[in-house]
């Protein structure tokens, strides 16, 4: 009978989850040792560590949506950004640290999206960490061979007369895309129009959103 | 290597830290940018000086990289790639 077990169900009448205890894996020990080490050797700081934490955690997709909604409605900004992506995000006021940013633009003829398929190189500077998705083996190995069923499987369907340009990123560079502007958004300001703009719009996944579904 | 030019990837199987996706390693791309110098990952990720090796994006067409598999021959992938796992080639088909 279904409901014999009594004790695996929690108050709530759910089962219990198991706890998300493991042991630390090696590579998880060696990352504590090393940071225990630079602290004792005075390198760097445990508040320096945490401020790199927050300040990373601090950053979302919110920014990359302001660059984008820029790029629509600033036709001298936009050519800057795909001249030189860091230095106009830079020039914004974003914090990017290093980064080497490329902007590829989303037209009717042209669809990109981006994918690492070594590892999970990301835009972390510009729209913070990566969702878990982006870094599984399906997504990095099948974006590259069959990406229009990927973007399917994202509910993005494109015409056979749009071509899709897959970005790997395999080395220095990240990559954000600058999706297409919705239509009907004529006279948007750039605070309204970057409401429309999703993180997966900005990886090549999705679409901006239309302004009659915000 | 200038932009448009015709570029093979180099298709050996070195061991180490490798940023060249052997899934397009022999395959013939265009180059598509220019990056500038970078310095070499395959020496960094050993502790060693990485030697500033020119970096450049190259782009091939599904059917290049797929054959006969390619499911949208003319879709297409970019990639960066190090100058040392480059080598002049013949077009394989019009960019």
């Amino acid at each position: 009978m279904p409901h014999d077990h009594h004790d695996h169900l929690s108050p709530s009448g759910h089962p219990y989850r198991p706890d998300d205890d493991h042991p630390l894996t090696y590579w998880q020990q060696m990352e504590i040792a090393v940071r225990e080490l630079l602290i004792e050797k005075g390198v760097t700081s445990a508040a320096e560590i945490n401020a790199q934490i927050d300040a990373m955690d601090a950053r979302s997709p919110s920014n990359g949506a302001s660059v984008v909604a820029k790029a629509w409605t600033d036709p001298a900004f936009r050519d800057a950004l795909l001249a030189d992506a860091s230095a106009a995000t830079r020039d914004m006021g974003f914090d990017i640290g290093p980064m080497k940013l490329i902007a590829l633009e989303n037209t009717s003829d042209v669809h990109n999206v981006v994918v690492c398929t070594l590892c999970s190189c990301y835009p972390r500077n510009l729209l913070g960490l990566p969702p878990d998705w982006y870094k599984s083996r399906a997504y990095r190995s099948r974006t590259v061979k069959e990406p229009r069923k990927v973007l399917a499987e994202f509910g993005v369907d494109l015409p056979a007369t749009t071509q899709v340009r897959v970005h790997d990123s395999t080395a220095d560079m990240r990559y954000v895309v600058i999706p297409a502007r919705p239509s009907g958004t004529d006279g948007w300001d750039a605070g309204k129009l970057a409401t429309l703009v999703t993180r997966d719009s900005m990886i090549g996944t999705g679409l901006a959103k239309a302004p009659d579904i915000t | 290597m200038n932009v448009r030019q015709f570029m093979r990837v180099r298709a050996d199987m070195p061991p180490g830290h490798v940023r060249t996706p052997a899934y397009l390693r022999g395959k013939v791309g265009w180059v598509e940018r220019q990056l500038g110098p970078s310095p070499n990952p395959e020496a960094l990720a050993y502790g060693r000086q990485g030697d500033a090796l020119p970096l450049m994006r190259l782009r091939f067409t599904m059917a290049e990289v797929w054959g006969a598999d390619a499911l949208h021959p003319d879709d297409t992938i970019d990639a960066e790639i190090y100058a040392h796992w480059l080598e002049p080639a013949e077009a394989p088909h019009a960019p």
